[in-house]
């Protein structure tokens, strides 16, 4: 893997056989057939190592993830990992210890974050076993989908290759 | 009588949720309940009725941590109902992608989740601030077993290269020169973790386990043996049925393993090596031995050190797998469905991880079992804690619970396979 010092990466994290948890990865693949080739994006089960890994080589980035903050399902929530600490337990219900939130800290203390890191939170609504999203929380993938293609897009200038 | 409580919310650093529940009576343990919230049997359910085909990329999901172990034991499970046995560089292939499972999980778990309870920290994160170079040498080690695992998966989560028979496409020795490289580096790296985790304070604690783990004549079993155990039980993987069995106690959603004549017994790094020590590479042997192990460890608290053996052994084959592959005619064998049953047990990082799958002649699959390690652990880890707390009740109360969450981190359990949600509450009455 070479590191492109330009690169833009979007990264869907969740697992799609957990309902709302899975989320962040259909959203990654709605955004994967909209945004430019040039931008990565990923799918990651939300294990923290690995998604370190993930943004090490780009730096701007997009987290898309579920939530489970007690809000009503389907709120978007938008955090600033670069300005703001990521509470933990709030994103990814799949039960990872090193997920998420855990990630950026990790990386914050050992100065790996990225120049942006932008992470999305939609708060699922269940979290068993089974496929599909519920209707709320479908309702908000359009929404994100449409933040976060628009985000690209204003960043694409700038860090596009 | 003398009464106390303590009371744990959240069992950090376990890949999973889940509870503890330990009830003291005075200076008596009356009670230990691990409670596991399980999404009752959903993919035994849902893979009935799938071609066989599909099974590896189901059963991936099961886990973000350790897809391989369910790829590998579901390929030997529907290939041994099939009558195909794979050999030569398809069989290496596949015990490489393994290793690197080992290494990434084992990396995982040592760095990330478990060295913090040895040096004092509440977690990584507040450890990385002292000790950076540690956890950056950690995260390295990780990526060099994601490396494997991208390399021949086709992508480190959820890998999509592993079929029924072998692999869609197979790398060409040359694509393997720069991760040899990094093998090298990290089988240094994994040295220098058993020296660094050597030096850790261990609780004194003994009990008297029954190991269960899969042994091979030729080599450190991984991906394949005969199931066996340190009293006595040598078993071919069709006759698991016959000898364990899982129980549904009300207090777990996840069902409990035991063996039918002794209860209790313990998979894993510590029971794989405590069986199958002389099968270790002479690099990772020494290791041990300069570590202060014998070949047979027994205290669930040093299976760090134990670990971290696994991990240069698991970087030490790898190398040699790669030295010695030459690239197949074929990625796969051909698998022609008929009506059977196979069985599949192989070594996922935490333990044993067992399948068996019924087919039809279409090879549509009519019957699935799963058995993850880590519900097969469940009932070591309450004894565990059971003898712990009683033995240590003179400790502060802080210091306790913060032990019996170490306790239960020894056992790597991966409670996102077994289940979904845990807690911990140690109350008394």
């Amino acid at each position: 893997m070479t590191a492109e010092p330009n690169a833009l990466a979007v990264i869907g994290v969740g697992n799609e056989y957990r309902g709302d948890d899975g989320v962040g990865v259909v959203a990654a693949r709605r955004l994967r057939a909209l945004l430019p080739e040039c931008v990565s994006v990923l799918e990651e089960s939300g294990e923290g190592a690995a998604l370190m890994q993930a943004w090490q080589d780009a730096v701007w980035v997009v987290i898309i993830d579920a939530a489970h903050s007690g809000a009503p399902p389907g709120t978007v929530h938008r955090l600033d990992a670069r300005l703001e600490t990521a509470p933990a337990g709030f994103f990814h219900y799949s039960t990872h210890a090193f997920s998420v939130a855990e990630a950026i800290e990790m990386a914050r203390a050992l100065d790996r974050l990225p120049a942006q890191l932008i992470v999305y939170g939609i708060e699922g609504e269940s979290f068993a076993a089974g496929f599909g999203l519920s209707p709320a929380v479908e309702k908000a993938v359009d929404a994100v989908v449409e933040r976060v293609a628009g985000e690209v897009r204003a960043a694409l200038p700038q860090h596009g290759r | 009588m003398k009464s106390r409580t303590i009371k744990v919310d959240n069992l950090a650093r376990v890949e999973g949720e889940g509870a503890l529940f330990v009830k003291l009576n005075g200076q008596q343990v009356t009670d230990v309940k691990l409670r596991i919230f399980e999404p009752p049997r959903f993919f035994e359910a849902f893979l009935r009725g799938r071609k066989f085909h599909e099974v590896p990329d189901i059963t991936a999901r099961i886990c973000g941590i350790c897809p391989i172990a369910y790829q590998m034991s579901s390929c030997h499970a529907i290939e041994d109902a099939c009558g195909v046995k794979i050999t030569g560089p398809i069989r290496d292939l596949r015990r490489l992608i393994y290793c690197g499972e080992w290494i990434e999980s084992h990396a995982l778990h040592v760095y990330l989740l478990h060295a913090p309870d040895f040096l004092g920290y509440e977690d990584s994160i507040r450890m990385a601030k002292d000790h950076p170079e540690e956890v950056k040498r950690g995260l390295r080690l990780k990526k060099a077993g994601n490396e494997i695992v991208r390399l021949l998966g086709g992508r480190e989560i959820h890998p999509i290269n592993v079929r029924v028979g072998g692999f869609y496409k197979v790398p060409e020795k040359k694509d393997f020169s720069a991760l040899a490289e990094e093998l090298r580096w990290a089988r240094d790296a994994a040295l220098e973790t058993v020296r660094w985790v050597a030096a850790f304070d261990f609780p004194d604690f003994d009990r008297d386990y029954e190991f269960v783990a899969l042994r091979h004549p030729d080599e450190y079993a991984i991906n394949e043996g005969r199931i066996v155990s340190s009293k006595g039980l040598d078993i071919a993987v069709r006759e698991y049925d016959l000898h364990f069995a899982e129980q549904h106690l009300s207090h777990s959603n996840a069902l409990h393993s035991r063996l039918n004549e002794r209860e209790a017994y313990f998979v894993g790094p510590q029971a794989r090596y405590s069986l199958n020590f002389e099968k270790l590479s002479p690099i990772a042997k020494e290791a041990a031995r300069a570590a202060g192990l014998g070949p047979v460890c027994r205290n669930p608290f040093q299976s760090i050190v134990v670990r971290s053996v696994e991990l240069v052994y698991a970087c030490d084959e790898a190398l040699r797998l790669i030295e010695r592959y030459e690239k197949p005619d074929k990625p796969a064998v051909n698998v022609e469905p008929r009506v059977s049953t196979g069985f599949g047990c192989t070594e996922a990082p935490r333990g044993i991880c067992y399948h068996r799958y019924r087919l039809d002649d279409r090879g549509v699959i009519l019957d699935a079992k799963i058995v993850p390690p880590t519900s097969q652990n469940l009932k070591t880890i309450e004894g565990d804690l059971w003898q712990f707390v009683e033995s240590h009740l003179a400790v502060q109360k802080d210091k306790l619970q913060w032990q019996c969450e170490q306790a239960i981190r020894n056992y790597d359990p991966c409670i996102s396979c077994a289940t979904h949600a845990l807690r911990l509450h140690i109350e008394s009455e």
